[in-house]
């Protein structure tokens, strides 16, 4: 099965979406949009591992053994932290969401206008 | 919009994004089988170019070093937005603990200094062995925030002053920037590096990587510092 990866990722992007549109919490829908997200780092890290690979760092192994692509393991790294700060937002406009209109269900927000 | 009507729209939108979704993934090399030259030839180069012999380093704060600009403009602007949204300039006067259980807190409280100077480590050594600025920000940002859990919240506001944590946030962000700008300044590339390289493998070995990754280290554990105390003082306000 050697597409295994590529499927999960895109399971857990479509999962994530359904979770998005009938979700009943914000805080919920919060969590769901961070695993739409995480379907993008199994996708990267997949795309760039080759089997038998090491980590690309060549600190006591010689430099040329067969590694993994170390560029899409820095777009994962970098976007892993500012996701979560990203979330952090998130939840704070829930908070606020809650604030102004007592509820945290997206489906009675859309009814208050203005 | 009735939740019949909304599920239907997006049961027909998913059925075709899956499908557009698994056309790509058939056209995708074999997992285990990447072809790409760009990381074949970085893992090949990066060492002996840049002496940072962790090349995802390299890649975050020398090759790929613009994008990583992005991405911290992108934390910068989330850790703004949120003290946009619930920074009222009340804090709690009366110090309300966590519920956390005796054992929680006896060993958190222990666990605190380790946490910080693992943290300081990762950020450290990052671009010689496995590590880095942006993991070991969350450690030494989260390892602050433990404070709270294991002793008090007035020990976690101590160690945490918010104009301090402010200021390393916007200082460690500008730093970044202007050492881009000021390289281009000096006729060199966006971020190039202009620091004399050393032996690989020691501390010294990649140059101005070190001072991109102690940036971004900076950054990120005070944007995640900043996110608690945010989220705590709106949640502890009083009405």
């Amino acid at each position: 099965m050697t597409v295994a990866p590529y499927v999960l990722a895109v399971w857990l992007l479509l999962v994530g979406l359904y979770g998005v549109v009938t979700s009943r919490n914000l805080i919920h829908l919060t969590i769901c949009v961070a695993i739409c997200q995480s379907a993008s780092y199994v996708f990267l890290l997949a795309v760039g591992y080759r089997t038998g690979g090491t980590a690309p760092i060549f600190k006591g192994i010689p430099l040329g053994k067969r590694a993994v692509d170390p560029v899409v393991q820095a777009l994962t790294l970098t976007d892993v932290v500012v996701s979560v700060t990203v979330l952090g937002l998130l939840l704070a406009l829930a908070l606020k969401a809650h604030e102004r209109n007592g509820t945290l269900d997206p489906q009675e927000l859309s009814e208050v206008h203005g | 919009m009735s939740r019949g009507i909304r599920l239907g729209i997006f049961a027909v939108g998913a059925l075709g994004l899956a499908l557009v979704l698994a056309w790509g993934v058939a056209g995708l090399p074999d997992f285990g089988h990447y072809p790409g030259p760009y990381g074949t030839v970085l893992n090949r180069v990066a060492v002996p170019e840049r002496h940072a012999s962790n090349v995802v380093a390299a890649v975050v704060f020398d090759y790929r070093g613009f994008d990583t600009l992005g991405e911290e403009l992108i934390l910068l602007a989330a850790v703004l937005g949120v003290a946009l949204l619930l920074r009222s300039g009340k804090e709690s006067k009366e110090e309300r603990q966590p519920m956390a259980s005796e054992a929680v807190r006896a060993v958190t409280a222990r666990l605190v200094p380790v946490a910080f100077l693992f943290g300081l480590y990762t950020i450290t050594f990052g671009p010689v062995t496995p590590g880095g600025g942006f993991q070991g920000g969350v450690l030494v940002g989260l390892s602050l925030v433990l404070l709270y859990l294991g002793v008090d919240l007035a020990a976690f506001r101590a160690v945490t002053p918010t104009p301090v944590v402010d200021l390393l946030e916007g200082g460690a962000a500008a730093a970044f920037v202007g050492m881009g700008l000021g390289s281009l300044a000096a006729g060199m590339a966006f971020l190039q590096n202009f620091l004399p390289l050393d032996k690989i493998g020691i501390l010294t070995s990649p140059g101005s990587i070190n001072l991109l990754n102690w940036a971004a280290g900076i950054e990120v554990a005070s944007a995640f510092v900043l996110l608690f105390v945010e989220l705590l003082n709106y949640l502890e306000a009083p009405e």
